[in-house]
């Protein structure tokens, strides 16, 4: 999570991995943080731990950091740290803190419906 | 010659804030006129201020001149972060007001940030700051080198997260963080029921606290201004009315205003010879303030209409604003009187006005009355009454407002003539508008009651600057206008109306009478005269005849006393023989 502008891909697809629940769309996903702070360790590995439970090889993690981009925060529209953006499937959603509440995280990701 | 009034006042806002010197806390004025003297300077420097109040009680319009001014008149460029509006809608609202925002914008003066929160959008999972908000903040001042700040208004947050916890320690870290930046910061915050705010952001901000108040009272709307704390220095506490008008925020009492306005000697005509010849013989000031007051049927509009002709007619502007009588009415009543307005509305020299005092609240009329004297641009302003103007509002109100109002048309050296109706029952000297310090010549209207009549009577309170006449003039009304009578002032008083016509008749009898008198003794002296002159011939003819008679008799005494002698030299001749021997 540094150099580079402080944007780093995480790209954890394998080729021809089949999606366990049939479809094939690609999750594109943002993390903004601002610096290393463990808030955002933690919810980055967090991040990495539900993407390769739910979606491995169909995930795409950017990790922003807002101290080297700040201009970005204003741009995205970032409030609060961390947040993880998902940026496709559309609609876009937003989710902030840590993602240690996993389920909430499935809620936002939509992953899970609301009230399950 | 009016400074006096205005130095009172100024010195009774002093008092009333009390008369400490402003104090080591640095300030950043607002450059709103008259913020900064209830503040004694401005807002602290390098603290946040919280400005609260209702919906649409101007927060937000404050917060924006606060940054405008900055950027125009100080020189410090700001940063105006919203949470409700957009940058596009925020700069539409406050173009209205004649800031150019945009272009602030591009000299790099402002910046703006619209911190867009919906909850829908977002899921909680766990534990989060609000950095990203303290990185779009650090950024937005460093571009441009922000001096002050607008947080408008961050109880957006609160809708926004769940957490109030994590919420309401950020905010403590922001504002720490704020003043650690030395930014001078005016966050705004809505009304709570029963707390200046709904989110207590009052608790966050302690350095001061301003609150904003939009009051309907008798369903005219009236705002009102209030600084309810200022740490570390005195300020006014009193509610202060303010404006919001074309130039933005103005908040009253304005006293710094008018101390230094120019002051003319011109004299200017009343438009009524005679009472022209009772101002010292030259009518008022140019650029003076002048209160007609009488009761109901004085003939106040008709001194006001005379006025009005007369600016006309030296091809001066003049504003007549008329709060009682409609356009067409006044000039048709005029015109019964001789004084033809059309005239002048038509040449363009004359703007008549007319409105019902209760159409707006009194700030709204002042800020009309305002932007049609800038529009216009008068020479002389008529205000007809403004009396009525304090139906609509609080006494208090009127008094603060018709000062500032007095004051702007001072600074702007326009003769200004304002109409009272004296209620019934209050003395005609005492104005229950409190201006009567502020004006500079002062006529009461009054009625003479007595036998059986009601006439006119007109005398000078005061005209500062000039002699003028003490005395109570009887005035009538005729077809050509106002003509002031001939004074009698006799052992009884003065005298009007058929008392003063019955009483001119007596005099006339009485010196008709001495007239007569006069002549007849005049001739009984000739007649006496002539009788003398007569006796005086006579006796000369007297004189004469004895004057005759003398020298007769003498002439016959002489012949006798010759006869005498000759006769006795005769005897003696013929006795001669004895006496020759």
């Amino acid at each position: 999570m540094n150099g580079n502008g402080g944007n780093e891909r995480h790209s954890a697809s394998e080729p021809g991995a089949v999606p366990p629940n049939g479809t094939a769309e690609l999750w594109e996903l943002r993390l903004y943080t601002a610096g290393q702070t463990p808030k955002s360790v933690l919810a980055f590995n967090n991040l990495k731990r539900i993407c390769e439970e739910h979606m491995p090889g169909r995930y795409q993690i950017e990790v922003i950091d807002l101290l080297q981009n700040p201009r970005l925060a204003k741009e995205d529209q970032i409030v609060a740290i961390p947040t993880l953006v998902r940026k496709l499937p559309q609609p876009l959603r937003k989710i902030i803190g840590d993602l240690s509440d996993t389920e909430r995280t499935l809620v936002g990701l939509q992953l899970r419906p609301r009230n399950a | 010659m009016n400074d006096g009034a205005q130095v009172s006042t100024a010195a009774l806002l002093r008092a009333q804030e009390g008369s400490a010197p402003a104090g080591t806390l640095p300030k950043a004025a607002t450059g709103i006129p008259g913020l900064d003297e209830i503040t004694l300077g401005g807002l602290p420097r390098g603290r946040p201020t919280l400005v609260c109040g209702g919906a649409g009680c101007g927060k937000t319009l404050l917060a924006m001149e606060f940054l405008v001014r900055g950027a125009t008149q100080f020189d410090e460029p700001g940063v105006c972060v919203t949470f409700e509006e957009t940058e596009a809608e925020l700069a539409e609202n406050v173009r209205s007001l004649g800031f150019d925002v945009d272009g602030l914008v591009q000299r790099g003066m402002l910046a703006f940030d619209h911190v867009h929160i919906d909850r829908r959008e977002i899921e909680e999972t766990g534990e989060y700051d609000l950095e990203g908000l303290f990185v779009r903040l650090g950024f937005a001042i460093d571009s441009i080198g922000a001096k002050r700040v607008v947080l408008d208004t961050m109880e957006a947050l609160f809708g926004g997260f769940s957490n109030m916890a994590i919420l309401r320690s950020e905010l403590r870290r922001l504002f720490r963080w704020l003043k650690d930046r030395d930014v001078t910061v005016v966050i705004t915050g809505e009304r709570g029921d029963g707390t200046l705010t709904r989110q207590g952001l009052e608790e966050y901000v302690s350095d001061c606290v301003i609150l904003l108040d939009h009051r309907v009272n008798e369903q005219i709307s009236t705002r009102r201004l209030r600084v309810v704390k200022y740490r570390g220095t005195s300020h006014g506490t009193n509610e202060y009315p303010f404006l919001i008008n074309e130039q933005g925020i103005s908040v009253l009492p304005v006293t710094s205003l008018g101390l230094a306005h120019r002051v003319s000697n011109e004299r200017v005509s009343s438009g009524i010879p005679r009472l022209d010849a009772m101002l010292g013989g030259a009518g008022f000031y140019r650029g003076s303030s002048i209160l007609v007051s009488g009761a109901a049927g004085s003939g106040k509009s008709t001194i006001a209409a005379h006025f009005a002709d007369a600016a006309c007619r030296r091809g001066e502007r003049c504003l007549f604003l008329a709060f009682e009588e409609s356009r067409d009415q006044i000039v048709r009543n005029m015109r019964s009187v001789g004084i033809d307005l059309a005239r002048h509305v038509d040449s363009g020299h004359l703007l008549m006005e007319a409105a019902r005092p209760s159409l707006h609240g009194l700030e709204t009329h002042l800020a009309q009355i305002h932007r049609q004297i800038d529009t216009f641009d008068p020479q002389a302003v008529v205000i007809d009454p403004i009396s009525n103007l304090g139906y609509a509002t609080q006494r208090l109100d009127l008094s603060a407002m018709l000062l500032r109002m007095i004051d702007f048309l001072k600074s702007k050296g326009i003769t200004a003539l304002f109409v009272n109706l004296a209620a019934g029952g209050v003395p005609l000297d005492a104005t229950d508008l409190g201006v009567s310090s502020l004006i500079d010549t002062w006529l009461v209207l009054r009625d003479i009651e007595a036998g059986g009549e009601r006439n006119r009577g007109l005398y000078v309170i005061k005209s500062r600057g000039m002699q003028h006449s003490n005395q109570i003039r009887e005035f009538v009304i005729t077809s050509d206008g106002i003509d002031l009578l001939d004074v009698y002032a006799g052992p009884d008083g003065v005298l009007t109306g058929s008392l003063r016509a019955a009483q001119e008749a007596r005099e006339n009898a009485a010196a008709m009478a001495r007239d007569q008198e006069q002549q007849r003794r005049q001739r009984d002296l000739k007649t006496r005269r002539v009788v003398l002159q007569a006796q005086i011939e006579a006796l000369q003819q007297e004189a004469s005849t004895l004057e005759e008679e003398i020298s007769f008799q003498s002439s016959q005494f002489a012949l006798a006393t010759d006869t005498i002698e000759s006769e006795r030299r005769a005897a003696a001749r013929r006795r001669g023989g004895e006496e020759a021997s």
